[in-house]
């Protein structure tokens, strides 16, 4: 059968296709629930009016979001069965029981309370209002604890043994596969990542009606928040980044060798800049190294051994049997730059934001500004920016909502694809996990339904988000400063419309 | 009663609590199209279930991730076996999804009316689907010595799964109207109750006809009880809502929906998933399921945060219990 064609390489791609498509969703939805959330909770709490119409604003944004992200999340459900029933037959006494919590905890959690949130508000007392989107924030961070764990457990299976009569893994140490340091410092990483983010996504938004001086009170507020939960997630980011990176490099060393293009091993090892390999010889043409930084990543020590590919692929060989254990070396190598690259990127762009827009206490008398005025870019410790640079950094910061999103696609494909051969890592090869009975024909019939509906639906979805963005917040209603007092609604008029309908 | 078999029980209840919650919310989708007579009306309905079907929809995930997790042996052949209907009943949930929460996005009349076509054809395919996968599974498949479904999608579609679809179509519809009598004031209340008269008589003629035909085919004396139960509570439900008792003709209707799920699930037990082929082939409790210590856990996760659901789940019923007509429509559009 033609390679291209065959089914594992057409499951593969649309499992491809439709994770990477459905985390374009997952980390704004992790990180506008609880910055909505905080929004409100700040509302609540001081009563300004500022904070509730961002509660609006974003929480409108978040629920366009999270529509997608739960309709596309059924189909990661199912596809298991689906595509991969041989994987689903082998793993799931172990996989299948972290999937199950997810959806007997997270999902119910979350799908409830969104439904009480979205048509509460002239329903529930303000303060319980407000628990029902911290009930959802919850219910999206258990989601993804849940699902990293099982995922985790591919990267670095631990707590099963094989049942060679049934020949399947079955689970042995629950606690250990929902504790293990490759979940715990993925939960981490990711969690991070979700929050750069949604932090860059809040920053590019409020920089783009900043810049048109418009909806200035919330679009401050919300500037500012972005700016700090940028600047704080992305050094969490980075910092989980080079946790998960030593662990990585102890579990899977092919995953990290080919991440560097590292094809022998070396000590000191130098960290690849930029490289151009020849898969086939295995070596690189061209590279530009930085001497002993890997082996500091690797080991905290620059002077120590990091094993390259071919010595990986050497030992695996003699471990599991021939092969080529090699994964795809340039995507590896590449998708670990862009990762990096444009998630840092957005972070070094809200480190110089959060300066340029410091607090008044930091700056001189004649460049603070009022609550509805434009705050000046102000880069030296007196002098504001000119409006050329003012623009710019305006526009920099726009662009900027969509780099920790490609970071974190990158970063999916890195760490699925940098495992391959393995489905499992040394347990189950992707090759024997497709389902054998599910033809050419229905995998690429389904492949085309999934990226033709999805791609429509990226287009409704952005023009969505796009009119609700510049439209900006709305204007706050009557009903909106007196919530009620009761459960239900309060009995005034049997005839009062819904402060939301469908 | 062994786990494994506890588990059987599980996934039956998560199955039942799907049909029971979104059977009404499908309902309501195709009685967009039967019952609304203008788009203010269509928009009651749909708002009759808008803060509830996506919390409802989570029992078919449930009912998944458990079956996955405590027969994957069951969860493999399922959904690869039943390939192209599955899609199918994805791209519905997922449209369906997107189009509850879009369509009042924009004010343009085209955007609005193609949605509501979506959630029409997005509630009726599936309620269909659904049937005939369950008549599918009770009856049994061409499954092999490997587990691996061997029959073509020409095979699902037979007479007997299409009856089951029919069903099922025409039941959550019945329950469907059944509730929008429950949850609506003014002229679409009492359209509701005519209608729901309508579609319950054709829906009783269907089921009795499809619970015999399973009742002879597969059937004991438990499942004839489930059986006479799941008739007997539908011609009790057309009877309250002849009699205007919209609460009683809920609940009967739900009974109906239950018990019938259940009389399913009796008869495949202790099958999973019948082979057609030959018996040896089956699927069963016994040799699809996990093993004692995941499905030990599982129990002690499903035992705990079942109710904990169903507790928070009901609340958000009783804090939405008024009914709403095309007055209480918020003047906005989005």
């Amino acid at each position: 059968m033609d390679l291209a064609l065959a089914p594992e390489t057409l499951a593969r791609w649309q499992f491809g296709i439709t994770t990477v498509y459905h985390f374009l969703f997952v980390p704004l939805t992790i990180s506008l629930a609880a910055l909505t959330a905080g929004l409100q909770t700040a509302w609540v709490r001081s009563g300004k009016e500022k904070y509730l119409k961002a509660t609006k604003f974003w929480g409108k944004l978040f629920l366009i979001n999270i529509a997608m992200g739960v309709v596309t999340g059924i189909v990661q459900e199912f596809q298991f069965g689906m595509n991969w029933s041989d994987y689903s037959r082998f793993v799931g006494d172990v996989f299948g029981a972290p999937l199950a919590f997810e959806a007997l905890i997270a999902f119910f959690f979350e799908s409830t309370f969104i439904g009480l949130w979205i048509f509460g508000w002239d329903k529930l007392p303000q303060k319980i209002h407000l628990v029902c989107i911290w009930m959802v924030s919850i219910g999206t961070i258990l989601s993804a604890y849940f699902i990293l764990a099982a995922n985790s457990w591919m990267q670095h299976p631990v707590g099963y043994r094989i049942n060679e009569a049934k020949g399947r893994a079955e689970l042995t140490d629950f606690w250990l596969v929902l504790t293990q340091n490759t979940a715990l410092t993925q939960v981490f990483h990711t969690l991070a990542a979700a929050f750069l983010t949604g932090g860059a996504f809040m920053v590019g938004i409020a920089a783009f009606h900043l810049a048109r001086k418009k909806h200035i009170p919330v679009m401050k507020t919300s500037l500012r928040l972005g700016l700090v939960t940028v600047v704080i997630a992305g050094m969490l980011t980075a910092i989980s980044g080079d946790l998960l990176g030593k662990v990585m490099f102890k579990q899977q060393p092919m995953k990290m060798a080919a991440a560097e293009a590292l094809w022998d091993g070396e000590a000191p090892a130098p960290f690849s800049v930029f490289a151009y390999g020849d898969v086939d010889k295995g070596h690189n043409k061209v590279a530009i190294e930085i001497p002993g930084l890997l082996s500091f990543l690797a080991n905290d020590d620059f002077d120590s051994y990091v094993p390259g590919i071919n010595d990986v692929n050497k030992a695996e060989q003699e471990k599991y049997g021939p092969g080529d254990y090699r994964p795809n070396i340039p995507v590896a190598y590449w998708g670990f730059r862009w990762m990096i690259g444009f998630g840092m990127t957005s972070f070094a762009i809200g480190l110089v934001g959060l300066w340029l827009t410091r607090k008044k206490f930091l700056l001189p008398q004649q460049l603070r500004v009022g609550d509805d005025e434009v705050p000046h870019l102000v880069l030296l410790p007196k002098k504001a920016l000119g409006p050329t640079l003012t623009k710019w950094y305006w526009r920099i910061a726009v662009l900027t909502l969509g780099f920790p999103l490609i970071a974190s696609s990158w970063g999916w494909i890195f760490t699925e694809m940098g495992r391959q051969p393995w489905v499992v890592y040394g347990v189950l090869r992707t090759e024997d996990a497709v389902s054998p009975g599910v033809s050419q024909g229905e995998i690429l019939t389904s492949m085309i339904v999934f990226t033709t509906l999805y791609a429509i639906l990226a287009v409704v979805e952005v023009k969505l988000l796009t009119k609700y963005i510049k439209a900006g917040p709305p204007e706050l209603t009557e009903a909106d400063l007196n919530p009620p007092t009761k459960i239900g609604g309060d009995p005034r008029d049997a005839d009062k419309p819904m402060a939301f309908s469908y | 009663m062994e786990l494994h078999d506890v588990w059987f029980v599980l996934i039956a209840v998560l199955w039942i609590g799907y049909f029971f919650l979104e059977g009404f919310d499908f309902g309501v989708g195709v009685l967009t199209k039967l019952l609304a007579r203008n788009r203010p009306e269509k928009r009651v309905l749909i708002n009759t279930i808008g803060p509830v079907w996506d919390g409802n929809e989570v029992w078919l995930l449930s009912a998944g991730g458990a079956t996955f997790a405590a027969f994957p042996e069951w969860y493999a052949t399922l959904f690869s076996g039943f390939y192209l209907p599955l899609l199918l009943i994805l791209v519905c949930l997922i449209v369906r999804g997107v189009a509850f929460e879009y369509r009042v996005k924009r004010p343009e009349e085209n955007w609005q009316r193609n949605w509501e076509t979506a959630i029409f054809w997005t509630s009726l395919l599936p309620a269909f689907l659904w049937g005939v996968a369950f008549a599918n599974i009770v009856r049994g498949v061409k499954i092999d010595r490997d587990f691996e479904y061997v029959g073509t999608l020409a095979d699902l579609l037979n007479p007997y799964a299409l009856l089951g679809g029919l069903v099922t179509l025409t039941l959550f519809t019945f329950h469907g109207a059944v509730f929008v009598g429950l949850k609506t004031v003014g002229d679409i209340r009492e359209r509701a109750r005519q209608l729901a008269l309508r579609v319950g008589a054709v829906s009783a003629g269907l089921a009795l006809l499809f619970l015999l035909w399973t009742q002879i085919e597969k059937g004991d004396g438990v499942s004839l009880v489930a059986a006479v139960v799941a008739v007997a509570a539908l011609v009790t439900a057309l009877v309250a809502v002849r009699a205007g008792r919209e609460g009683w003709a809920f609940a009967l209707s739900g009974v109906t929906i239950v018990a019938a799920v259940a009389m399913l699930f009796l008869t495949l037990f202790p099958n999973v998933m019948p082979s057609s082929l030959n018996e040896e082939w089956s699927l069963t409790v016994t040799n699809a399921s996990s093993s004692p210590y995941t499905l030990k856990i599982m129990t002690w996760c499903a035992a705990i945060a079942t109710p904990v659901v169903m507790l928070y789940q009901g609340w958000t019923y009783w804090v939405f219990r008024k009914r709403i007509g095309t007055q209480h429509l918020a003047e906005s559009a989005h």
